[in-house]
């Protein structure tokens, strides 16, 4: 009850003074909504954010739906129950003085991994929350700093809208209005009502009609990019004829405070255009006992909307003790194409439950789904799909590949499809595998010379490799060392 | 909105009470458990494809044991041992029995409960309502008892006929097969109706192959186009023993074979094939689960199924490999072919693995049929509808082939033509 009054008293002084009107950026410092999740949090999130009445109205509905929905419990996940008010909905970033200070504050652990990363010292900082260090991760993975303004340059004259949600709610109020929501509707299960109810910034991107987006997008260009990560909602939309590639995350573990995170990302693709989605996760795990790390549940979906045009989603998931996460396709537009490629390691005693959907709809649509999974240590995971043939997905295609690699007695690997064909001519094939490492491959490997280590990290990437391929270069070296990273502890 | 009456409530205000104190337990026990889980609804995963709303509000009464004077003239002939059931009941008159070997006890399971052949029923199913409710009923049924390394001479040929009235009527038998350390039979089921009204059968199987013995357990459901068919089996394989079974659907309004089959004995083989047809107003569901709860086992599960007209085909398949269970090889597969636009297939095969050192795959795949094949056969001179038929039916007879026991293949490949029509 003290955390409702308090809200009511922060937002009455916000409606009294014109204190905000200046945009948040300068002012956020002093402001954090506190403890607890109720209509008022709402209100202030909103409010803080000038945002649009409608936006205001959407954001309610959104919560009175999220009290009232049970919390998804069919996925093979053991997560503890989560007390939403103990939660901070709205922080500011860290002050300087509760950061660490240098790199000798962070933990030496995480200094060890950035350093097996190859990750540059500038860099190590930025990911590790050191007081000072620029908000712009670019250079290190990207050359410079001044490339990513460089970047923004090109972008606009293209006519590419890529800027934070907040700030598309008020300069492209129309495309927001007109796209947001339209592919995850806020009811559509409690972790995405909750995050359109509460949603503090992501991604907005609009690539107008014809244009091919010349470079990778990344979070890691935009400005103030810094502590949006817990509800995190991304709207990507291609007009006709249009491309973009864009990539989420970041291979080296990022220090976060919060544990709960629920994004929502949501793409759409008008007439022969393309959205390739990548995605690096690599959020605290926990320890080796489990105690601590993200709990990730992320609800990302795809509207293939137009003919001809195509989704594909990249995920590489190392990170995070519970990933709930089922980046998904609904095929609308005739020829439409969705894939769906995706690599999850699990160790210690990391749980995940992921894979897709592939909603066919429209004729001619096809879907490739290509899952790899990896369980170490003591870890569960599952992959989890579905694909559907509407009655009037004419000569749909799918095929579905879901491999899984066990390492060590004490782990779990699931394999739940469902799969479900109400069309003659739509044609639908599932494969599924589950083996450990071939003691001849291991054999063969320490035979020469190399390490047990090395050797389950090179066999591990072999076994990814049609997925690891369809990562964008500057990713896909980092991702693979990552998964050697991710197993390391796991045999021997 | 009121709350519809569950079809079978009433029915368990006559539980019977005969028989031993731990059959009236189990009975008890059944009563209640299905008054807490009541009829199942397509909000349970289990049932999630398979809706019994038909059957929600409807009146269903105690099917009688009516008496039948000869058996249906489709019945298969086959050399061996026959044992009938009729309307869940023991019919001495139909069944012939004689010759068998006193190391093999063939049957009613009213009178082997009454003979004390039996010591303990039920278990095998957890939260399964319509076991439960058969549990409930239980009364009689059919009991096959194969001793110690007996080696039986001829198949048994298990004939379970419903004979349905004005009225919708429900039958509970129950098959008990007890296969004894090395033991070899093989049992031949067939479930079909005497007439055309509809009726709800609800077989349950519980089956036991103990150590190194062999049982070829092989299902026809013919079923009359009215009815419902919904009957669960629980298997339990010991050691170094092989259950090889097959299950083949045709019949029913709505059909579901459930079976569950824990392994518990290393080195143990167990095949759960299958095979159905669902044409016009047709709803079939095979779903299984295989317990590996013993090292260096083995599991082959092979579906095939052809749907029609407004024919549905559900296949739910879940592999349960047991962290103890190191070293299985689980395979799995359904594939389905769709003729018509308003058919439907929903399949669902599940892994859920524990162990490392394992070989599982499962594989779906759902389609129409591969224009080259017709082209291949329409090319040579076979006019399209022949075609086609003949294809369809060696997509099915092709599974057949798992099948160890010839006789039971040629029944089998005869039910299927006779339901989808002879090829000139």
């Amino acid at each position: 009850m003290a955390a409702t009054t308090e809200t009511i008293e922060q937002v009455k002084e916000l409606g009294g003074g014109d204190k905000y009107k200046h945009g948040f950026v300068t002012d956020i410092e002093m402001e954090f909504a506190p403890k607890g999740l109720n209509e008022d949090i709402v209100r202030f999130i909103s409010a803080k954010k000038e945002e649009p009445e409608w936006l205001l109205e959407w954001r309610l509905k959104a919560f009175e739906r999220w009290k009232t929905m049970p919390e998804p419990d069919w996925a093979k996940l053991d997560v503890p129950p989560i007390d939403y008010n103990d939660i901070y909905y709205f922080a500011a970033p860290k002050r300087d003085e509760d950061k660490p200070q240098s790199l000798d504050e962070v933990d030496p652990k995480l200094l060890e991994t950035y350093a097996k990363l190859g990750i540059p010292l500038k860099e190590q900082e930025v990911l590790a929350g050191v007081a000072g260090a620029p908000t712009v991760a670019v250079d290190a993975v990207f050359d410079s700093v001044s490339v990513a303004t460089t970047y923004r340059k090109t972008l606009e004259e293209k006519g590419i809208i890529f800027c934070s949600i907040s700030e598309a709610v008020h300069t492209h109020p129309e495309l927001v209005k007109k796209y947001l929501g339209s592919v995850v509707p806020y009811s559509d299960n409690k972790h995405a009502c909750l995050n359109s109810a509460v949603f503090t910034d992501g991604s907005f991107v609009y690539i107008p009609k014809g244009v091919r987006c010349p470079m990778e997008l990344s979070t890691y260009f935009r400005i103030n990019a810094e502590n949006t990560g817990q509800f995190e909602r991304t709207l990507i939309v291609a007009d006709e004829g249009s491309y973009v590639s864009y990539l989420e995350g970041c291979t080296a573990p990022q220090r976060d405070e919060n544990q709960l995170h629920a994004a929502v990302v949501e793409l759409v693709t008008l007439d022969d255009a393309e959205i390739k989605y990548s995605t690096v996760q690599n959020w605290y795990p926990g320890d080796e006992e489990g105690r601590g790390g993200i709990y990730n549940f992320v609800t990302k979906r795809g509207a293939c909307r137009g003919r001809n045009s195509k989704i594909s989603w990249t995920q590489v998931e190392t990170g995070s003790a519970i990933t709930w996460k089922y980046p998904s396709c609904i095929l609308q537009g005739d020829n439409s194409v969705g894939e769906f490629y995706s690599v999850a390691i699990t160790n210690n005693r990391q749980q995940a439950d992921t894979g897709t959907k592939m909603i066919h709809l429209g004729k001619n649509t096809r879907s490739k789904i290509i899952s790899k999974g990896i369980s170490a240590g003591r870890s569960q995971q599952t992959y989890r799909g579905l694909v559907r043939m509407s009655p009037k997905a004419e000569s749909a295609r799918n095929y579905t590949q879901c491999d899984s690699l066990l390492i060590g007695d004490q782990c779990g690997a699931h394999t739940t499809p469902y799969i479900e064909s109400r069309n003659a001519s739509a044609k639908v094939e599932h494969e599924a595998t589950t083996s450990k490492i071939s003691e001849d491959q291991l054999f063969y490997c320490l035979q020469r010379g190399m390490s047990e280590e090395d050797a389950v990290s090179l066999i591990v990437n072999g076994f990814c490799k049609e997925v690891m391929q369809t990562l964008p270069m500057e990713f896909a070296v980092e991702a693979q060392k990552l998964i050697g990273i991710s197993l390391e502890g796991s045999v021997g | 909105m009121s709350e519809m009456i569950d079809p079978f409530i009433k029915a368990l205000d006559q539980v019977e009470q005969t028989g031993p104190a731990w059959l009236d337990a189990l009975r008890k026990q059944g009563a209640q458990d299905y008054r807490t889980l009541a009829l199942p609804h397509v909000k349970l995963e289990q049932w999630k494809y398979t809706n019994l709303k038909d059957l929600r509000g409807a009146e269903i009464a105690a099917a009688d044991a009516a008496l039948l004077d000869a058996l249906p003239a489709t019945l298969p002939d086959l050399d061996a041992y026959r044992l009938v059931l009729v309307n869940g009941r023991f019919d001495a008159d139909l069944s012939d029995l004689g010759g068998l070997s006193d190391k093999a006890l063939v049957k009613g399971l009213e009178q082997a409960l009454e003979d004390g052949d039996i010591e303990t029923l039920g278990g095998g199913f957890e939260d399964a309502a319509l076991v439960s409710l058969s549990d409930a009923l239980l009364r009689d049924g059919a009991f096959i008892r194969i001793k110690r390394g007996h080696m039986l001479d001829k198949p048994i040929h298990l004939v379970i006929l419903s004979v349905g009235s004005d009225k919708l009527t429900a039958s509970h038998p129950r098959i008990v097969i007890d296969m004894q350390d090395g033991a070899s039979a093989t049992v031949i089921e067939t479930h079909m109706g005497a007439n055309d009204s509809a009726v709800v059968s609800l077989p349950v199987s519980e089956v036991t192959v103990a150590e190194k013995a062999r049982l070829g357990h092989y299902k026809q459901q013919l079923d009359n186009a009215q009815s419902y068919h919904l009957a669960h089996s629980a298997v339990t394989v010991a050691e170094g023993a092989t259950y090889d079974s097959f299950v083949l659907q045709l019949g029913g309004k709505l059909a579901r074979c459930d079976v569950r089959c824990l392994i518990d004995g290393a080195h143990a083989d167990v095949r759960v094939n299958g095979a159905y047809h669902a044409g016009n107003g047709q709803h079939v569901d095979n779903t299984s689960f295989i317990d590996h709860a013993a090292p260096d086992a083995k599991s082959a599960e092979n579906f095939r199924g052809v749907l029609d007209g407004d024919g549905r085909g559900v296949f739910q398949g879940k592999i349960l490999v047991r962290q103890i269970a190191q070293g299985t090889d689980g395979q799995q597969m359904n594939r389905a072919l769709l003729l018509s636009e308003k058919a439907e297939i929903d399949s669902k095969p599940e892994l859920e693995i524990y162990a490392d050192d394992v070989k599982c795959s499962h594989g779906a795949t759902a389609g129409d049929m591969d224009e080259d094949q017709l082209f291949y056969l329409m090319a040579r001179g076979i006019d399209a509808d022949t075609a086609r038929k003949l294809l369809i039916q060696a997509f099915l007879f092709d599974v057949l082939n798992e099948i160890d026991y010839a006789p039971a293949r040629e029944i089998f490949h005869d039910a299927i033509a006779a339901k989808l029509g002879e090829i000139a």
